[in-house]
């Protein structure tokens, strides 16, 4: 089996509350699955749980690391959780604000994970971040400049640099073009999948947006209520929708 | 040193002193503070907190190398303080006189009859011996606290020794001026183990630090710290492989000792500007004319 996340029986309640109940599904290596739903269905309950950056009421998450030792994230140390983090995965937020330093140099905020990990060598970490300032299209001049100089499309991509410098494998994506301008949504979206391709990376990404997980993801999770109420790849949810809610989602007839 | 002073110390003027405990704090506070010290010194670089006491004096004057030094204080101790190296600088003299006052206790100039030292920003020129205890006053102890405000992540990140902070710190100063242009406070890491803010002594001091044969505590009273390098501890400066720490020193002489190695104050001699150099370490200084 060459899944790089299993996830069965998952759910997180805050207090009363439903966040996502009893959630069961495969990440391949190599694949982007989308989470989509409306606002509240309890895409970013799912996603914080699989990441651990909430505790889980019920249920189990097995990681294959790179030694192929299979994990279970819901029981392994605070330690190793924070080390995977800068090291296997990487959390793409929804506001860059959230995902950089803003009163650090780009390069500062690039370089951060490797000098965690023990890099000493000023000149080589500075042509790694100029490598990666032009992986993610930032002119390399802007190297010396702080996060709160760059445009919000600027700042996500930037965001995408600091968490890929180390090669995580796993990649957890909060509505990345959500607050962005439909035409650098578009520019952003075409950079993520030539990333995403180009090192084949395994992916979660959770959106509202069905345009966003058309053009990134090979199958799709429909969430409602913090349940999941259709599954399957991508082309087939979107052109032959199962479920009625999916059917709605699609015809557009929801406004999120 | 850590004995503690059962019976109320009397002095010989008991109309000015009667109301206080030897070295000012009571014996309760002393054994708290001592407690906190043990721990500091068990666990190398790493910030102990301890409740800290109301001196009369204002924070920033010191309070909480005050407060380490009343607890480490005997009567048979002789106390040297110093304030940027100098014995005779207003914060040196009073907190001197405060502890002549409430302990009776020797004072001296001298660096090398000294048992206690207590000092602000230097750690004095003539090499301590076993025996010393060198006690820093400290503002700030978390070297951490400007890059992560929130005290409950810095305490993880030393839990966890995750330091890659500490070096961004340093990335952006050799990318904004060129070198590591950090000159005070310069981190280091202690025992390889917690990276620990030195005070703002100048890094020329900073080799001082390593492998010293006295015993060097650091108390911060605002923030209700301390943490210790016990004798013999290892102790580096943080730098990069092409950007080595470099302790750095005006490039001139004394011109009161003629001393090339010790580390200089500049001060302007006349209205022309023109500058002169003197031993910041006054004692050094004049022990060598
Ligand atoms: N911290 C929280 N405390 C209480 N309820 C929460 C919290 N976070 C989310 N919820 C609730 O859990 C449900 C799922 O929310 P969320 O995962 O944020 O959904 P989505 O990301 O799909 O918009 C919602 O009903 C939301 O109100
Ligand atoms: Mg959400
Ligand atoms: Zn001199």
């Amino acid at each position: 089996m060459n899944n790089i996340l299993s996830v069965k029986s998952l759910t997180k309640t805050y207090g009363h509350q439903i966040g996502c109940n009893d959630i069961s599904f495969d990440l391949h290596e190599g694949e982007v699955i989308g989470v989509v739903g409306e606002s509240g269905s309890g895409k970013s309950t799912l996603l914080s749980c699989l990441a651990g950056r909430l505790k889980v009421d019920k249920g189990s998450i097995k990681f294959k690391s790179r030694t192929d030792v299979k994990e279970e994230l819901t029981e392994i140390t605070e330690v190793r959780r924070r080390y995977l983090s800068r090291t296997d995965w990487a959390f793409v937020h929804q506001n860059p604000r959230d995902g950089l330093r803003m009163d650090i140099s780009a390069g500062g905020n690039i370089t951060e994970r490797l000098m965690a990990l023990g890099q000493r060598n000023y000149s080589s970490l500075r042509s790694k971040a100029l490598n990666w300032l032009s992986k993610v299209e930032i002119s390399t001049e802007r190297i010396d400049d702080n996060p709160t100089t760059f445009s919000g499309g600027m700042q996500q991509r930037l965001q995408i640099a600091r968490n890929l410098i180390t090669e995580p494998r796993l990649i957890f994506m909060d509505e990345p073009t959500g607050g962005l301008d439909v035409s650098v949504q578009a520019k952003l979206l075409d950079l993520l999948r030539k990333i995403v391709i180009g090192l084949n990376l395994s992916v979660i990404i959770v959106t509202h947006d069905l345009g966003v997980v058309r053009l990134l993801a090979d199958r799709l999770i429909v969430m409602k209520s913090g349940e999941v109420v259709e599954t399957g790849l991508t082309d087939q949810v979107l052109d032959d929708p199962q479920h009625e809610y999916t059917q709605l989602l699609v015809s557009s007839v929801l406004q999120f | 040193m850590l004995k503690s002073q059962k019976n109320k110390y009397t002095k010989e003027d008991p109309l000015e002193h009667d109301e206080y405990n030897f070295a000012y704090l009571d014996e309760q506070t002393k054994r708290m503070i001592r407690r906190a010290i043990l721990k500091a010194i068990a666990i190398p670089g790493y910030q102990v907190p301890f409740s800290s006491r109301e001196m009369p004096m204002p924070y920033g004057w010191g309070t909480g190398g005050v407060q380490v030094t009343a607890s480490c204080l005997c009567p048979t101790d002789t106390l040297k303080v110093i304030d940027q190296g100098a014995d005779d600088t207003t914060n040196a003299v009073s907190i001197r006189k405060f502890f002549e006052k409430t302990a009776n206790i020797n004072t001296t100039d001298d660096t090398n009859s000294a048992s206690i030292i207590q000092t602000r920003h230097r750690i004095p020129e003539e090499p301590l011996k076993e025996g010393q205890i060198l006690i820093y006053q400290v503002p700030i102890p978390e070297p951490l606290r400007f890059l992560e405000p929130r005290e409950t992540e810095t305490r993880i990140m030393h839990a966890l020794e995750e330091y890659g902070l500490m070096h961004v710190k340093l990335y952006e100063d050799i990318t904004k001026h060129g070198h590591i242009s950090t000159a005070y406070a310069y981190p280091i890491k202690v025992e390889e183990r917690y990276v620990m803010d030195p005070s703002p002594i100048p890094k020329f001091d900073n080799p001082k630090l390593h492998n010293n044969e006295a015993l060097q505590l650091f108390g911060a009273g605002r923030e209700q710290r301390i943490y210790a390098i016990p004798p013999y501890t290892k102790v580096i400066s943080l730098d990069f492989e092409d950007y080595p720490f470099e302790p750095m020193k005006a490039e001139a002489i004394c011109s009161i000792c003629g001393s090339n190695s010790s580390y200089l104050d500049e001060i302007i001699i006349n209205d022309k500007g023109d500058k002169s150099y003197i031993c910041s370490d006054t004692n050094y200084c004049e022990k060598r004319k």
